[in-house]
């Protein structure tokens, strides 16, 4: 960092004026904000992918179906897309919506999207008839990670800037922070940042080998906690510069006040003992938040509920909060773990923790973890919330983290 | 199968499968450590070996955490398959 | 706002790129429909314990940045960012097909982990212990170029002072088979081989002597002909110039019927400037452009443009602006204008 400092005064703040998510909770914002409330988990048996592993996993299923997406976004029956772009348009066009968008050309728009595996989904499916079956060539040219983004990009009529990331498990917060970035420096006035990620045999077996699969629900920050359950879904956010939402008389649901990207340089998938991406990133969102650790009302944790990550991440939040923890929670017991749209959906969670001005639970925790005696919020609070830090921490090290505020 | 002829079996298949290019059988010492300062394996190594010992000696380790003491040296290795499988 | 100053540029590719200082003098005739890079020797950048799980593309990404970092004299850079189109797709088979032969049993993990868009980026920082802002795009043709457009805005926003930036694809064995057999049926598909390659670029908001500035960079996912020549105008307009101050530009030709939006933008705008193309050296695959970068910064600095890349017989005295544009199935077109 430079010592030298943009005037802060020229520098738009960024802001969202509207979310868009499905997930296994839900297929609207309402939906998944009513089974957060509810303290109601989806997490199940696999139902839509043919795995020999059903018995010794549970995941966070997407309840539509290809088909009924593809009826639902009134797709041609001759289209390819993955499930991946299907759950990214599904979510993208809730979010323009519910910004009250309807002429996305009006301001210089972009749009940022994110995943792990792209198409892989169909893929997988076709690869071995790719060379023979004229129906399995046309997922040739969607494997690719920017293919969904494209997709989305073209449904929204969005012709300007578009991008894809792929920081692994990370992808959605860097997503949110260069659409931040972006507006900031002027180079856009609006942009639908987020991820998506569809289930995939490619990662169940990936994540299999890795032996951080739990085969019952997940429980994050628990001493006994067995591995993640993996899950699907995507999110968008629409970021605005504030004179534009301003002018436009919308309602802004938070702002994005600070975010930081930082890498553990430790291994490839595991996180270093003492968290020292996740601490980075944590404490220089804050500084660029100007705000201190004991302004942090509520944090969405990254909390997979593998061994290494809660034991890592409730190091680094010790370092950052000292002994004045926030209350904290995962909310991966209610999705699983969504990889790249997992920053999207915490994030969509974290401006309904500062509407709804509650704290929402980490399920399925019973014991804190001996290293570190951390004890996540267990139930439903309300409580007074004006800043929410989200973090998302990934294989390759990338470690990012988010914080919305209520004003 | 003599003990013996398991650890060269061992080293063989370690070498071929966690691409130790620059290795040769004989640069395996059977009391060297598999990991940290010896040969320098890691944690993605051990869920290799665990492969290993599942495909070709049927023998399944459910927690990653056992392999610590199993993937000691080739000596203990070898012990601990033979043990399970010269009944 | 702060410049972009080009302190390095280097580059793997089917050519004679890295392990020399010749600039494109033997140049390698491709007659193959798939082409290799000229692979360095590994060894002299990366331990063979930490090689044993690399596949190409992060055996070329992890030698590219280091060289590049050296080069610029640069220990620690701001950021590390790269830019991948089809990412670590030699793992992602290997795995794939893994499970498929399989049916999903005795998998191991190796291939799975190297498998991740971000490998490449993550290697850079363990290797250099660089705890720094880190990023990977994954976006088709336009992956190198979202990661420059980063890197640019880390540095006029003064979030950085050096960064590092790459593109990098490998050609894998299995996927780029399909593609060229769905370019095949094609009336024109793509004419140049598909290829591989990994180039690196240390950008700094530092001046230093000689340094070649990147002036701008815009992306346009879609774009009629003439949407483009005026997006174009207006790019050179905001940069303060106008199509004469070019004197050279960069196009990524790949035989393919789309070809025809490079040529109505040379005889719209560009009729009188040398004219360089580059993929029957580089091979065409997403990030072939990351080798324009490389080429475009060496005809600045070595004022001098290779007779295996000019295509026309204009050729001025000096070379002072150069742009670059590419496309991909006319979309996702890209501008960078490059300045020294």
């Amino acid at each position: 960092m430079q010592n030298e400092q943009i005037n802060k005064n020229d520098t738009p703040r960024v802001v969202v004026t509207g979310m868009g998510i499905i997930s296994a909770i839900g297929n609207s914002v309402e939906a998944n904000k009513k089974a957060l409330l509810a303290s109601k988990s989806s997490i199940g048996s696999i139902s839509k992918i043919n795995t020999i592993h059903t018995e010794q996993i549970k995941v966070g299923e997407v309840v539509l179906s290809n088909d009924e997406l593809i009826s639902q976004l009134q797709l041609p029956d001759n289209n390819n897309f993955t499930r991946t772009a299907l759950l990214g348009v599904f979510a993208a066009k809730e979010a323009l919506k519910n910004a009250d968008i309807t002429d996305v050309n009006c301001y210089k728009t972009g749009i940022i999207s994110s995943t792990t595996v792209g198409g892989m989904d169909k893929t997988e499916e076709h690869l071995k008839q790719f060379d023979t079956s004229s129906e399995s060539q046309k997922y040739i040219s969607s494997h690719h990670a920017g293919d969904s983004t494209k997709k989305i990009a073209k449904h929204l009529k969005i012709n300007e800037f578009s991008t894809t990331m792929s920081t692994a498990c990370s992808s959605a917060t860097n997503a949110i922070m260069l659409g931040a970035r972006l507006i900031k420096a002027g180079k856009l006035e609006r942009v639908i940042v987020g991820g998506t990620d569809a289930l995939s045999k490619f990662t169940i077996n990936g994540f299999k080998t890795l032996m951080i699969l739990s085969e019952d629900v997940c429980q994050p920050f628990d001493e006994y906690r067995k591995g993640l359950n993996l899950g699907e879904g995507a999110a968008y956010l629409v970021l605005e510069s504030e004179k534009i939402a301003k002018k436009e008389g919308k309602s802004i649901m938070a702002y994005i006040s600070g975010y930081a990207n930082a890498n553990d340089a430790f291994h490839q998938t595991a996180s270093s003992e003492n968290g020292q991406g996740a601490y980075l990133a944590m404490q220089k969102a804050l500084d660029l938040a100007q705000l201190d650790p004991k302004d942090i009302d509520y944090i969405n944790a990254h909390g997979t509920a593998t061994p290494n990550n809660d034991l890592s991440e409730s190091v680094a939040i010790k370092r950052v909060f000292g002994n004045d923890i926030p209350d904290f929670s995962s909310t991966k017991g209610y999705t699983g773990h969504t990889l790249a749209a997992s920053g999207a959906v915490e994030a969509v969670y974290s401006v309904l923790a500062l509407q709804e001005q509650t704290v929402f639970p980490n399920l399925n925790f019973k014991s804190k973890i001996n290293e570190t005696g951390l004890i996540p919020n267990t139930e439903i609070k309300k409580k007074t919330i004006n800043h929410v830090l989200s973090n998302s921490f990934g294989f390759g090290g990338n470690c990012s983290a988010l914080i919305l505020s209520k004003e | 199968m003599p003990v013996k002829e398991l650890r060269e079996e061992l080293k063989e298949k370690i070498i071929a499968q966690l691409n130790l290019e620059e290795f040769s059988v004989s640069d395996i010492d059977d009391d060297d450590a598999l990991f940290g300062d010896g040969l320098g394996l890691d944690s993605i190594d051990a869920l290799e070996l665990i492969v290993i010992l599942d495909k070709d000696y049927g023998i399944k380790l459910t927690d990653p955490n056992e392999g610590k003491e199993v993937f000691k040296s080739i000596t203990v290795l070898a012990d601990y398959i033979a043990e399970r499988t010269n009944k | 706002m702060r410049d972009c100053y080009i302190h390095s540029a280097v580059s793997i590719s089917a050519q004679n790129t890295f392990s020399t200082e010749d600039f494109l003098l033997d140049v390698i005739v491709h007659n193959a429909k798939k082409i290799q890079a000229v692979y360095p020797n590994y060894k002299d950048f990366i331990s063979p314990i930490a090689a044993r799980r690399m596949q190409t593309g992060v055996k070329m990404g992890v030698v590219a940045a280091n060289k590049a970092l050296q080069v610029a004299k640069l220990n620690e850079p701001d950021a590390i960012i790269t830019g991948t189109g089809m990412g670590c797709i030699a793992d992602t088979e290997k795995f794939l097909n893994s499970i498929i032969d399989n049916n999903e049993t005795y998998l191991t993990p190796t291939s799975f982990i190297q498998s991740t868009h971000n490998t490449i980026g993550a290697q850079i920082a363990l290797g250099l212990k660089c705890n720094n802002y880190n990023n990977t795009y994954t976006h088709g043709s336009l992956s190198f170029e979202s990661a420059l457009i980063d890197a640019q805005l880390l540095l006029q926003q003064q979030e950085a002072k050096h960064v590092l930036v790459g593109g990098i694809d490998e050609l894998g064995v299995e996927f780029v088979d399909y593609v060229q057999m769905i370019e095949a049926n094609e009336s024109k598909g793509i004419c140049v081989p598909f290829s591989e390659g990994a180039a690196f670029t240390v950008l700094s908001s530092e001046k230093k002597e000689n340094a070649i500035k990147l002036q701008d960079i815009i992306t346009i996912s879609e774009a009629s002909k003439e949407e483009l020549i005026l997006k174009l105008e207006d790019f050179l307009t905001l940069n303060n110039m106008d199509t004469k101050a070019i004197d050279a530009i960069i196009l990524g030709n790949n035989g393919d019927v789309y070809d025809i939006y490079y040529e109505h933008i040379v005889t719209s705008l560009f009729s009188n400037v040398a004219r360089i193309e580059y993929k029957h050296l580089s091979g065409e695959f997403y990030t072939a452009s990351a080798f324009a970068f490389w080429l475009g910064t060496n005809v600045l600095q070595k004022q001098y443009i290779p007779k295996e890349v000019l295509k026309n017989s204009i050729q001025n005295k000096s070379i002072k602006t150069l742009l670059l544009y590419n496309q991909f199935k006319g979309k996702d077109h890209s501008f960078i204008l490059l300045k020294i």
